[in-house]
């Protein structure tokens, strides 16, 4: 008995001549939240697609839940949940039709269906809006209407792609609420975003850029491993000191957040403070820690912010 | 595995009693086409404008020009002094054929084997024509027309009665004795309409799927391939019967359409029709990436479904060419039971034929569409 939700290597997928998943290892444990982090295009829906079976891989070996995914993906169908990053539920049929046009592909009948669609709607408080049509529902009920559906089997692993990309702050915390409580009931769950926040409630996420894995672990880990030192700057004439520091080796990146100049120095200065004041020394300088964001543009070597 | 198929036929039903667009368009395609086709459409030419240059001026003349007009199928509308203008009319479009009568009209009608009927003329007499039409030869029903003309009895030219002239052949009409053209459309309009009907809503139902996403989350899910064709095939089972029934039905009420033959072996038909086509329909969905490509597939199978089913023109004086590609269509082998049943009381069992080859297609088309429907993204 294994304890991997999921488990890749080498996992590879190729678009004519474009690698949208490049040698992706994953190993994933039981009963965890697992992020995947990356701007636009970078391959998140992809790998998901990949790791449910939904596209066949180029190269590489999966395993769900101990299972091999090449030659089970029809069984191991009942044991995942997936919730695509466009809503993929009908438009034209209200909350409940929908609920129970799943429950039967699922094998729910009467009772036990009527029963299973009455608790998810009071969970995902759309009772009030059973009767209305998918189709007119605010971004925040369709989210959850599309979760309930993913989850409706109670799958042992749920996948959700970009899940919160069209939902306001408060609904994304509701939401987030949700999926605590999925993974405390023992739901493996795999979510990719490109909100640092979001990332930053993972127990564990990997760090995705151009098809590639550039880091992973958890948030914390990754935050206190970071391979830099985060300074910020303050004083006058941010703009052109900007350009400045930019241009040395030793300077990751320089980006503005408000007064500050957010500088990520590269760890072969061993005296980072002391390298920053003689850069710049009409400035201001303070040593900070490092968030997510920061651990973000080390990984993908300060290509995304500017 | 009947759970799931009912759950995609209740969904299916659910969503088409919804789209508004596509269930006007079950109930006005039929409608539309019928009557279109039942009034517009008609091959034999009436009230053709034609125009006339009588140098003549005779009253042989006259009596000739009131004779052709009787026939109802040619009107004279103008009276043109040459030749010149009267070609010009022509070109321009005004008539689309003229009449030319000779100064010497009554010298050639006198001699005419035609205005002596039943009378020996001397062969070395040299007969020549009485006038000359020239026709507007684009529009081929037109030509055909005026061709008919071409050996019209003189006789009564002149108000000179005399015995008939006894035809080589009798001519009786088996079925259809009026010569109506609407009683061999509205059965082969059936065809027609289930082709374009069914096809397209069936490979447009399956893509529209795939477009919105819905596909990506139901593949997801244990749903099978042929569980989810057949729930969506279904619905549209019933809407091509309903189809049937319109378009029979304003025949029978509103055309007269005869219907013949016993209704089982009507349903039995067109329910293999049905069927053969909504699997092309699933063909086409494996296909098309898009609903617009669907739908230019739809039309790439639909007009020589049109063409050369037999719909529009007869299937026995076709090419060997166009009879082998017809031979492929679903819907020369329908329009030929639909026509034996409707109009001529065929059985089923006497178009075996027909009725196999429709087997056969189903069982094949369903083959390949679940081959190629894999449960699968890209
Ligand atoms: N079916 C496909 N055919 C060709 N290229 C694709 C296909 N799906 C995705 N891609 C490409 O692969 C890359 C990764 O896409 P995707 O996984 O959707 O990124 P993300 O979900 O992280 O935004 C993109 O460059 C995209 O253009
Ligand atoms: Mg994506």
């Amino acid at each position: 008995m294994t304890q991997l939700a999921i488990e890749a290597k080498g996992l590879s997928k190729q678009f004519g001549q474009h690698i949208a998943v490049n040698q992706l290892d994953l190993s994933i444990p039981k009963g965890c939240i697992y992020g995947f982090l990356g701007p636009n295009g970078c391959g998140k829906s992809t790998s998901i697609r990949l790791l449910t079976g939904l596209l066949e891989a180029s190269s590489g070996e999966v395993h769900i839940l101990g299972e091999s995914l090449k030659g089970n993906e029809e069984n191991l169908k009942r044991r995942l949940g997936y919730m695509t990053q466009r809503f993929s539920l009908y438009d034209t049929l209200s909350v409940k039709e929908n609920l129970q046009f799943v429950a039967a592909i699922y094998g729910f009948t009467g009772k036990r269906a009527r029963q299973r669609i009455d608790e998810l709607l009071a969970l995902y408080d759309l009772t009030a809006q059973h009767k209305q049509h998918a189709g007119s529902m605010s971004g925040g009920q369709k989210q959850r209407l599309a979760l309930a559906c993913a989850t409706l089997h109670s799958p042992e692993l749920l996948f959700l792609d970009e899940p919160t990309s069209a939902v306001d702050p408060e609904n994304r915390r509701e939401f987030w609420e949700r999926l605590f409580d999925l993974s405390a009931s023992g739901t493996s769950i795999l979510v990719s975003t490109h909100y640092m926040d979001e990332a930053e409630r993972c127990h564990a996420l990997a760090i995705l850029e151009k098809g590639h894995k550039r880091a992973d672990g958890s948030p914390q880990d990754l935050m206190a491993q970071l391979p830099a030192s985060v300074i910020e700057v303050s004083g006058d004439a941010l703009r052109p000191l900007k350009q400045q520091l930019t241009q040395h080796p030793s300077v990751l990146s320089a980006a503005q957040v408000g007064t500050y100049l957010r500088v990520l120095v590269k760890d072969n200065q061993a005296a980072p403070l002391e390298f920053m004041r003689q850069l710049c020394p009409q400035h201001q300088v303070a040593m900070t820690r490092p968030n997510l964001e920061d651990v973000f543009v080390v990984s993908t070597g300060g290509r995304h912010v500017g | 595995m009947w759970v799931r198929i009912y759950a995609v036929l209740r969904k299916e039903l659910k969503q088409l009693s919804r789209d508004k667009m596509t269930f006007g368009m079950v109930i006005m395609i039929p409608l539309v086409q019928l009557l279109l086709f039942g009034y517009a459409i008609n091959t034999d030419a009436r009230h053709i404008p034609v125009g006339v240059v009588n140098l003549s001026q005779s009253s042989e003349s006259r009596a000739l020009i009131s004779d052709l007009e009787a026939s109802q199928s040619i009107d004279f509308q103008q009276e043109y002094p040459n030749i010149n203008s009267a070609q010009q009319a022509i070109v321009t479009g005004e008539v689309r054929a003229v009449l030319y009568l000779p100064s010497d009209f009554v010298s050639r009608l006198v001699q005419h084997p035609n205005y002596y009927s039943g009378q020996k003329i001397a062969p070395q007499v040299f007969t020549r024509p009485v006038g000359q039409w020239l026709v507007d030869g684009s529009d081929t029903v037109i030509t055909s027309t005026i061709k008919a003309l071409q050996n019209m009895p003189l006789q009564s030219v002149g108000n000179r009665t005399t015995e008939q002239a006894v035809a080589s052949f009798a001519v009786v009409p088996f079925f259809n004795p009026e010569q109506r053209t609407v009683v061999n459309i509205v059965p082969g309009l059936v065809a027609v309409i289930l082709t374009m009907t069914m096809i397209l809503f069936t490979s447009t139902a399956i893509v529209r799927e795939r477009e919105q996403g819905n596909m990506e989350f139901l593949i997801n899910t244990p749903i099978r391939s042929i569980e989810l064709m057949v729930g969506k095939i279904i619905p549209y089972v019933l809407v091509g019967l309903i189809q049937v029934g319109i378009i029979l039905g304003i025949g029978y009420w509103v055309f007269s359409v005869p219907l013949m033959g016993g209704l089982t072996s009507l349903l039995l038909a067109a329910l293999l029709f049905i069927f053969a086509s909504l699997t092309l329909g699933l063909v086409i969905s494996t296909l098309a990436k898009t609903q617009l490509q669907a739908m230019q597939m739809t039309i790439f199978i639909l007009l020589p479904s049109i063409l050369l089913s037999g719909f529009m023109f007869p299937y026995e004086a076709m090419p060997n060419v166009a009879q082998w590609i017809a031979e492929c269509l679903p819907a020369t082998h329908f329009m030929r039971m639909i026509r034996a049943i409707v109009l001529r009381d065929a059985m089923l069992t006497e178009l075996l034929k027909d009725s196999i080859w429709l087997v056969t297609f189903i069982l094949c088309g369903l083959l390949i569409a679940s081959l190629r429907f894999r449960k699968k993204l890209g």
